[in-house]
């Protein structure tokens, strides 16, 4: 079954939160992970990874550099389930 | 055909004893600030790195050893003519042959032991810790000295504010010797080698002899997200079987002593292992750096040494670095 964008932005939101400590109302897609959210390098590694459990999808290191927004990680993760279904 | 004759070894093998040899002069994060564009903010949020040591010209990769290697035999009760296995895990010593453990082996005064150099990189000491209990339990020796040491800011770009804080020097040392309970536990240990790009030495050093152009002297350069996903997400799940090998669980651990590659690393994993509140977790790269093979006896060392670890707890100790290669084990400490 395929996430919705709503489920998918409420679930990085949560993840944010759990990892960088961010109120989930923070979390929306224009924000930027390591500008507006305070995700470095490193959390946003353990951010992808509890994202890749949550949504069944899989982020490879080459990919995670791409996603610098809230949106750019949510549309990844949307297309890829797509792709996959 | 003959008959061959089996050797006789010991039923179990433990650690004896622990040393350790940090260089004198301490470098806080200032002196890398001289090189970088960075803050010290930053190298403390991004690796718990507050200050390192790094060796002097007369600190070498051999007389550091023999410090750390006296003060582990001391620690055991152990004499340099009983032992008759030396294993030195290094990246850091810059002559190709013949391996420095002959030398530490004749310089403590050894009896012509076995001796030789491994390298499998921060996973080096549990590398040399598995092939000791080997040799103890085999019976091709009855006290082995199993040495990690390194200069690693021999290795270092400076210039590199991804690495230049990290590393610094030092030797660890322990001494694997007979025992009549398990007291090391089965090894969980592995190579990646399709993953060898991720950290690696940045020139070889045929490319001096060739000749051509090399802007910079070799140093160790990492692609740090994939090796932080590595490190923590991957070796939870060695770890963890290391705790099934040993038929414990982690309640049952006093002891959780990570290879010291940076505090993000070691806080993730002790969050990812789900590791309980009473398992003290060494941090020792605090003030130590990422020390490579060295870490985990340094670790141990210091935690012995301070009184938040006792002799006959149970640790978990894990290395992982450049390979990628891994090695896991439980251990009783000494």
């Amino acid at each position: 079954m395929a996430f919705t964008q709503e489920e998918i932005v409420d679930g990085l939101a949560e993840i944010v939160n759990e990892i960088a400590g961010i109120p989930t109302e923070d979390v929306q897609l224009d924000k930027s992970f390591t500008d507006d959210l305070d995700v470095d390098s490193l959390s946003m590694v353990e951010v992808v990874v509890a994202a890749e459990e949550r949504f069944d999808v899989k982020i490879p290191d080459e990919d995670v550099k791409n996603l610098k927004t809230v949106g750019d990680a949510a549309d990844y993760i949307a297309q890829h389930q797509v792709s996959k279904a | 055909m003959s008959k061959i004759k089996p050797s006789q070894g010991a039923p179990y093998a433990r650690i004896m004893g622990v040393g350790g040899y940090r260089p004198t002069r301490v470098v806080p994060n200032e002196v890398i600030l001289e090189t970088i564009d960075s803050s010290d903010e930053w190298i403390r949020s991004r690796s718990g790195i507050v200050t390192r040591h790094w060796a002097s010209d007369e600190e070498t990769v051999a007389t550091m050893s023999i410090e750390a290697a006296g003060k582990a035999l001391a620690d055991a009760g152990i004499t340099a003519e009983q032992v008759d296995g030396v294993i030195v895990s290094t990246v850091s010593h810059f002559k190709q042959t013949p391996a420095v453990a002959t030398e530490i082996a004749d310089r403590i005064g050894a009896n012509k032991p076995a001796a030789f150099d491994i390298s499998a990189g921060c996973a080096g000491f549990g590398y040399g810790l598995t092939l000791a209990k080997g040799m103890v339990v085999e019976g091709s020796a009855r006290y082995v000295l199993v040495i990690g040491v390194e200069r690693l800011s021999d290795l270092t770009d400076l210039e590199d504010r991804a690495t230049a804080f990290l590393f610094g020097d030092g030797a660890g040392a322990v001494v694997v010797g007979p025992a009549q309970e398990p007291a090391i536990g089965p090894t969980v240990w592995g190579s990646e080698g399709d993953k060898s790009e991720t950290i690696k030495q940045t020139v070889p050093w045929s490319d001096y002899r060739n000749g051509g152009e090399v802007a910079k002297f070799p140093a160790i350069t990492q692609e740090g997200q994939a090796v932080f996903r590595w490190a923590v997400f991957e070796m939870a799940k060695v770890a963890q079987q290391a705790l099934d090998a040993a038929g414990i669980t982690a309640d049952d651990l006093d002891v959780f002593i990570p290879h010291q590659a940076n505090m993000r690393i070691i806080d993730s994993m002790v969050k990812t292992l789900k590791l309980p509140e009473h398992v003290t977790v060494a941090r020792d790269v605090e003030t130590t750096g990422n020390t490579s093979a060295a870490s985990i006896p340094l670790a141990m060392e210091r935690l012995l040494a301070t009184g938040q670890a006792k002799s006959g707890d149970t640790a978990l100790v894990i290395g992982f670095g450049a390979g990628l290669v891994y090695a896991a084990t439980v251990v009783t400490l000494p």
